[in-house]
């Protein structure tokens, strides 16, 4: 008997093993909340040398995305994100990384057209549709404000 | 002379003969179960060039120079190369195997390259049109990730179904004459496409192509599956390996024990990160030039089918929402008793 196309991705869906999708989210929970802890703790650290709170977050977010870098660079960072998933993906160190690694792996087709014009293939939509979606957000909220 | 059975398959009268083969790979390949039966294993995956398409180029190389001296035979007495890779215009193919002067026609069929290569040097044998021919394929992970998915170093998760790309590769030179095994028959298979667009589920979508090709194969020749020592695809890897049993079992053709996938014999999937299993035109290559080769010269094996699978996707197709079109072709490997 003949499979038709839809039986036959009926049975694939069935066969195909499931993602561990509890784990990976307690996962993704520890090592994110460790990240952001982490991130807090460095600025913590700054705020107690007496910086101002802005700097002290600027500098806890600049240190975050130095060692996610150092990390990727080490080609640890992916081992870790093996297990962490949105854990390292959805904090800052996840944009650092998908920016660093086409970096990295590119840079055999040379400095112009491979490192810096691939350096965005991962996080260039992020970069376009996060700006397109916060000058939304600020015409709303100017022209909300306007009638306030 | 090569003469057609039935729709799809072309027997070989003249049972043109292995004369050598040669199966190199990576570290990882290495460190799985088949790991003895690989002629070199290199340990430092850029074999020390500067670029993975440039690495894969060299494990090519050394494929071919090896499989060259097991045959004693020297490039000027190949008539014809039968190449292929998974690489854009195939450049670990036709760069690998610039320096040579041997004629030569690159071949894409993605994971079922092997098969494709093998079937056109015994055809080119058997019809009188070359004395000897050399089938050879590679991949190489690190390149295969480059051009289909995502940087190396890249933090993502791979599903349970995504399948592992090899970095291996595979040469076998055919001729006439000798001991060695000989290839009785060969079919080519036509496009199958079920609808599977998940190109990290490749075993789903290349099972039926799979499925079709070896039972055009058994019409065409009047046989079952119970007729061989050995069936093998490549690959189709744990997920499509087990939709492919089931499709066999509905054409009234089950499979038995003889029945086994090029996936998943290069890993040991309990042990290495590969989820769903091997995949990639060197891993099959690689698992028939050591493995299967092996154990039909030994006299374990006498009655072969290898059946590679391709899934004929490329990114732009992918990332145009279309589905994966699939191939299988099909090459009867036989012992003189």
């Amino acid at each position: 008997m003949e499979v038709t196309g839809q039986e036959y991705r009926k049975l694939s869906d069935q066969v195909a093993p499931r993602s561990p999708v509890l784990k990976n989210c307690i996962k993704a929970f520890l090592i994110g909340g460790l990240i952001c802890a982490i991130g807090q703790i460095i600025t913590g650290l700054v705020l107690n040398t007496g910086l101002g709170l802005k700097d002290a977050r600027l500098i806890g977010s600049s240190v975050l995305i130095a060692l996610s870098a150092i990390l990727t660079a080490l080609n640890l960072y992916d081992d870790i994100a093996k297990h962490a998933g949105a854990g390292t993906l959805v904090p800052i160190t996840g944009f650092a990384n998908s920016i660093v690694a086409p970096a990295i792996e590119f840079k055999s087709e040379g400095l112009i057209m491979g490192l810096a014009a691939k350096m965005f293939t991962i996080a260039g939509p992020v970069l376009v549709y996060g700006i397109t979606a916060s000058i939304i957000y600020g015409l709303i909220l100017n022209l909300v404000t306007m009638f306030k | 002379m090569p003469e057609r059975l039935g729709q799809y398959t072309v027997t070989l009268s003249g049972r043109p003969t292995i004369l050598g083969s040669a199966a190199v790979v990576g570290k990882r390949e290495g460190e799985g179960p088949l790991g003895r039966y690989f002629d070199m294993i290199f340990e430092d995956t850029t074999l020390g060039e500067k670029s993975w398409e440039k690495a894969e180029s060299a494990l090519q190389r050394e494929a071919f120079m090896r499989v060259l001296n097991k045959a004693g035979l020297s490039p000027s007495q190949i008539n014809y190369l039968f190449v292929g890779d998974l690489l854009n215009q195939s450049i670990a193919s036709t760069f690998g195997m610039r320096e040579y002067g041997v004629p030569l026609l690159c071949q894409f069929g993605a994971c079922s390259t092997m098969a494709q290569t093998l079937a056109l040097s015994a055809i080119f044998v058997d019809s009188g049109a070359a004395d000897i021919c050399c089938a050879l394929t590679s991949s190489h992970f690190c390149s295969a990730e480059r051009q289909f998915r995502f940087p190396l170093e890249y933090g993502g998760q791979r599903p349970p179904t995504s399948q592992w790309t090899a970095t291996a590769a595979g040469a076998i030179i055919v001729g006439l004459g000798g001991s060695g095994v000989r290839i009785s028959d060969v079919t080519i298979g036509y496009i199958t496409d079920l609808g599977i667009n998940d190109a990290n589920n490749m075993g789903a979508a290349m099972a039926p192509a799979a499925a079709e090709t070896i039972s055009a194969y058994f019409k065409d020749t009047s046989t079952k599956p119970d007729d061989y020592d050995l069936i093998v695809t490549g690959d189709l890897g744990a997920v499509g390996s087990e939709l492919f049993l089931q499709l066999m079992e509905r054409k009234n053709y089950p499979l038995g024990s003889n029945y086994t996938d090029c996936g998943l014999l290069i890993y040991d999937r309990s042990k290495q990160d590969v989820h769903a299993g091997g995949s990639g035109c060197g891993c099959s290559a690689a698992v028939l030039c050591s493995y299967i080769l092996s154990k039909m010269e030994s006299g374990e094996l006498h009655n072969v089918l290898f059946v590679a699978t391709g899934a004929l996707m490329s990114p732009t197709s992918s990332q145009q929402g279309e589905s994966i079109p699939s191939i299988a072709h099909l090459v009867h490997l036989v012992t003189m008793k």
